[in-house]
This record gives C-alpha cells, sequence and structure tokens, in this order.
C-alpha cells in the first residue's frame, strides 16, 4: 500500500491533465497546447486571457473536441472503477465490467436496432436496456439454484451472454448488410456530437462513483472470503449486491453511450494494482484517474492514426494496452496477481 | 462463556453435527478433538454464526443467532482452518481487517483502530514483517499474523480451528504457547480443534471427543485420551503415556 504513496496521486492527476491536454491539441486541426490550457481556463466565469485561437480554432475546441475528451474521461474513470469492483467483489483477476452479460445484453440491443433499421437515436437508450435486461437475467438465473455464490452468478453471466451472443450473432448473419454498423458500434467509438451524451452519462458515473468508494473498505474485508469476512462483522451478500449494481448501472449507462469498449476495465486495474498495491482504498480512486487519462489516449490515437478515418476505439485500447501491461508486469514482479 | 444445546447442523443432505451440547467456562481452554468428518470445523462455525444451526448457542447470555454481525464479531474471533491470504496484502493491512467490527459502515479505521492494531502486531512479534505481503511470510509467521487479525478483534472468546496443521513441532508449540501466554493474560476464552493428540492434551483444560457428529467423550485430558476411547473412535492403535502436561498419545504398529 504504501509503494509510490507520495507520487500516486500527483501521478495520476497529472495523467489525467495530461491525456486532456493532448487530447484537445491534436487532431486534424492541431492547436497550440498553450493556447488550449487558456481557452479553457477562460471557461472559469470571470476569466478572461487571450489564448490566440481563431473563432474557427475555437469552435473545434470548445465544440468538438472538449465534449470527446470529456466522455472519454468518463468512460474510462467508469470502465475502470467498474472493473477493479467486479475483481473485487468476485475476488477474480479476470473479472471484467461485461462479466455478467452487461455487454452482450447492450450488444443484442444495438444490434437489433441497426438491423431492424430503427431509429439511430433509440441506440443509447435501447442498449442502456439491453444491459439492463441481461443483469436482471443473470441475477435471477444466479439466485435460482438457491445458492447465490459469487460462482453462481459468474456461471449464469456467461450463460446469459452465451445466449444474448447467439442471438446477435443470428440477427447479423441476417443482415450482412449492416454489419459494417454493426461492428462500430460493438468496437466502441467516442461520439462527437456534442454535450448530449456527457450530460447523459454523468449523474450515473457520480453516482456509481459514490457508491463504489463508499464501500472501498468493505471491498478490502471481502478480499478474505465471505465466510471469514462474515466472521470479522461484514455482510458479503449485501455488500456484493451493492457493488454490483452500482459498477453495473455505471457501466451499462457507459456502454450506452461507447459501446464496446473492451480491455480498460481489466489492464487499468491490475496496472494500478501492481504499482500501487492491492489496497481498493488505493486501486479505486487510482484507476478512475488512470482509466480516464488511458481512455482519453486511446482515443486520440483512434481518430489520429489513419485520419480522416477513425480506428476502433475498442481496437486501440486492445493494441496498445496489452504491451504496455506487458511491460508493468515485466517490470514489476512483486505483487502477485 | 459458550453454551451450546442440541446443536444440529445439516449440510446438504449430511447431518454433520447431532444433538451437540458445550459448556465452556470464562478463561478455559476447550479442544476438540475427533476423527476426520467428525464435524469438529462445523462445531466451530456453528459457535461463531457462521453456519445455520437448530439448537441453541449463548455468548454469555446473548444467543448468538440474536446478535448482527458486528456484534457477533466483537465477541467472537475465529482463525479458521486455513485462512484465504489476499495477493499482495501486507501484514499491517491485513491485521487492520481485524478492527472492522469496530469501523462504522462505510467509514475509515480511528487512530483507536491503528493502534490496536500496532498493539496486536507488537503483541505477536511481528514488526518487522508488518511491511511485507502476507504472501512472502513463512508458516508459523503467517499463523502468527492470523491471529494477530482476530485478536485486534478484541473478542474475549477465541475459536482456532487447526491452529497448528501447518507447521512443524517447533512452530506448534511457539503458536500454543503464545495462545497460551495471551489466554492467561487478557482473559480469553478459547476453543480449539486439533489433530495432534499429545500436543492438544498439553494445552487444553478440557477435552471434548466428537464421533459422527456427537460428543463422544468430554473432560480432563486424562479422562478423553484413553487408549479405548481412540480404539474405538479413531480406530487407532496407541498406547497412552502418562506426560508432564498431560497424557502422551504413541501411535504403534
Amino acid at each position: 500500500m504504501s509503494r509510490l504513496r507520495p507520487l500516486r496521486w500527483v501521478a495520476g492527476s497529472l495523467a489525467v491533465v495530461g491525456a486532456g491536454v493532448a487530447g484537445l491539441a491534436f487532431g486534424p486541426v492541431p492547436l497550440p497546447p498553450v493556447a488550449v490550457a487558456t481557452e479553457i481556463i477562460n471557461l472559469v466565469p470571470g476569466v478572461r486571457l487571450e489564448s490566440g485561437l481563431d473563432p474557427r480554432e475555437s469552435a473545434v475546441l470548445l465544440q468538438l473536441r472538449l465534449p470527446r475528451v470529456v466522455l472519454g474521461l468518463l468512460v474510462g474513470a467508469m470502465l475502470s472503477l467498474a472493473g477493479a469492483a467486479y475483481q473485487g467483489v468476485f475476488r477474480n483477476p479476470l473479472a471484467d465490467p461485461y462479466l455478467l452479460g452487461v455487454a452482450a445484453g447492450a450488444g443484442l440491443s444495438a444490434t437489433a436496432v441497426i438491423a431492424l433499421d430503427g431509429p439511430r437515436t433509440l441506440l443509447p437508450a435501447a442498449a442502456f436496456a439491453g444491459a439492463l435486461a441481461a443483469l436482471g437475467l443473470t441475477y435471477l438465473l444466479g439466485a435460482s439454484g438457491g445458492d447465490r455464490s459469487p460462482a453462481a452468478l459468474i456461471l449464469s453471466g456467461v450463460a446469459v451472454a452465451a445466449f444474448l451472443q447467439a442471438g446477435q450473432v443470428w440477427l447479423m448473419q441476417r443482415h450482412v448488410e449492416d454489419l459494417r454498423e454493426i461492428y462500430s458500434w460493438l468496437l466502441g467509438r467516442l461520439a462527437t456530437g456534442g454535450w448530449g451524451d456527457v450530460r447523459l452519462l454523468l449523474p450515473y458515473v457520480l453516482v456509481t462513483a459514490v457508491v463504489v468508494l463508499a464501500h472501498r473498505r468493505e471491498l478490502d474485508v471481502l478480499t478474505v472470503g465471505d465466510e471469514e469476512a462474515a466472521g470479522l462483522g461484514l455482510h458479503p451478500r449485501h455488500s456484493r449486491l451493492i457493488l454490483v449494481v452500482a459498477a453495473s448501472l455505471g457501466t451499462a449507462a457507459a456502454v450506452s453511450v461507447s459501446g464496446l469498449i473492451g480491455f480498460v476495465g481489466v489492464i487499468v486495474p491490475h496496472a494500478v494494482r501492481l504499482l500501487a498495491g492491492a489496497s481498493y482504498r488505493v486501486i479505486l480512486p487510482l484507476s478512475m484517474l488512470f482509466g480516464a487519462a488511458f481512455l482519453t489516449l486511446a482515443d486520440l490515437i483512434a481518430r489520429t492514426a489513419a485520419a480522416p478515418a477513425e480506428v476502433p476505439i475498442g481496437v486501440v485500447t486492445a493494441l496498445c494496452g496489452a504491451p504496455f501491461f506487458a511491460l508493468v508486469l515485466r517490470t514489476n514482479r512483486r505483487v502477485s496477481l | 462463556m459458550i453454551a451450546a444445546r442440541g446443536l444440529r447442523v445439516r449440510l446438504g443432505a449430511a447431518i454433520v453435527l447431532d444433538g451437540v451440547d458445550l459448556d465452556v467456562a470464562p478463561g478455559e481452554w476447550v479442544t476438540v478433538i475427533g476423527p476426520n468428518g467428525a464435524g469438529k470445523s462445523t462445531l466451530l462455525r456453528a459457535l461463531s454464526g457462521l453456519v445455520s444451526f437448530s439448537g441453541t448457542v449463548h455468548i454469555g447470555e446473548t444467543p448468538i443467532a440474536a446478535l448482527r454481525p458486528r456484534e457477533r464479531a466483537r465477541r467472537v474471533a475465529t482463525v479458521a482452518q486455513a485462512p484465504t491470504v489476499p495477493p499482495g496484502m501486507t501484514v499491517r493491512e491485513y491485521v487492520l481487517l481485524g478492527r472492522t467490527p469496530y469501523v462504522p459502515p462505510l467509514g475509515r479505521e480511528s487512530a483507536a483502530d491503528h493502534a490496536a492494531a500496532a498493539q496486536e502486531i507488537a503483541a505477536l512479534d511481528l514488526v518487522a514483517l508488518a511491511d511485507r505481503t502476507l504472501t512472502t511470510l513463512s508458516g508459523g509467521e503467517r499463523q502468527r499474523a492470523f491471529l494477530a487479525r482476530a485478536l485486534a478483534q478484541r473478542a474475549p472468546l477465541l475459536l482456532l480451528d487447526e491452529p497448528t496443521s501447518a507447521l512443524d513441532i517447533g512452530h506448534q508449540q511457539d503458536v500454543l504457547d503464545l495462545v497460551d501466554r495471551l489466554r492467561r493474560d487478557r482473559g480469553l476464552t478459547v476453543v480449539a480443534t486439533m489433530h495432534d493428540l499429545s500436543i492438544a492434551g498439553g494445552y487444553a483444560d478440557r477435552m471434548v471427543l466428537l464421533a459422527a457428529g456427537r460428543v463422544a467423550a468430554a473432560g480432563a485430558p486424562a479422562e478423553v485420551l484413553t487408549e479405548e476411547l481412540l480404539a474405538t473412535h479413531y480406530r487407532a492403535r496407541v498406547r497412552v503415556l502418562p506426560g508432564e502436561h498431560g497424557p502422551l498419545v504413541v501411535p504403534v504398529r
């Protein structure tokens, strides 16, 4: 826990600021980072500094890039926090935010909207509803055996995901002409359509963050297993239910605006764990900071690497994340997973 | 301190405990012995309220079923047979988990909680290891960390499930001497399960022999550790010799 203690919060905050400024400054129209920082400071009421940006550049910055960067920060923070919470709740290092069928439910709903030629404005709501429905199904199935153990929940999540994915594949096969659009959604992307998505996602991120961070000590206690945690005075099932519902709601909201961005929820918490220790009091907030920075940088690469075309952000998170994680793993072997 | 009456536990289709009565006086050390599958661990889990049972268990005057988990954890501390070792967790963080029943829900540890944990770390000679992760400790060191976490609960009743099963004979004696000293210093009541009968007899005030979920014998070590009882319930060929601190059980061919 004490590793990198004085530096970790500074490093996390710097990562967010650095990724944010980079995300705002770089793109088809390059903007000087100092001017970008000045324009952002100008957003504070009553402050008016000369940035040197012309009105067109200013519009690119404030109306196109800023909402997208903020969305990237929120989605990255949300997926990383949810992944860390899931790993703690299920005591499983491979747990990710999509473990309980959230991704499959959202994927099937979004595929259905596209394949059946529904209005595209419905996509976020449909994905959100699909994710929640899949989660509910997983819970009902997991509890039906009377066991209600974490393993039963994970297994029912696998079953629900397989079932829904089968439906999705069937739809995709029947509507080959829509494959490109469906894949574009499935592989994830951050929208450039102004502040609407940010407004949609922000309340969920706030609620999820407050609930999950409030349970950070409970997550540490849960690492000793349900029976020992109960012996220490905890209600393991209550804590797990609250954490899973909060993390899943936040994930469903993130998925509804960004599609299925993989890898962030697994890689970021593990990198934090390797560098800063095993306590969830450190892992949760640091995962939010580094997750936000990581996804913002991934989005920067996604929209600049093959400009003017965009690379799906899910492809970037995996391509950049895997080697980075290998590097972290190689340079720090003191903490086992 | 603890009184169990007609304790019956069913796990799936199996009846694991079948009408067990047990009384343990304050400050007493009672060791539960019995062959594999006799129900020893289940008895400890029932006494700590961690498994559902029929019958009654009273801690002092209070039925354990009436206690909320936090209140229960302030009265009963358990060291499981093979406690989970959370990867990456330091000894200090682990011992602090023992303060959970005193930390407000969704709150954090107070200075008093940190002081209590530090006191247990010192009492169990773990100061030099406090910032090491549990996974890097030896078996004996780990057992001391498990004990420190349980002691940090400041519960008057300590339940130890096979506290020495993973240790060599020297470390077994170290750990049991330590528990005995803490028991005398703090007036703790100890209920332990053990497999090594000679060592068990050397530390317990009283012993309970459990067989097939029932109490087969109970009393002073010399009354329970007899060749006849061990032959009947363990199907073991042994000689029982008189020892300085209790009977010595020696296997023979």
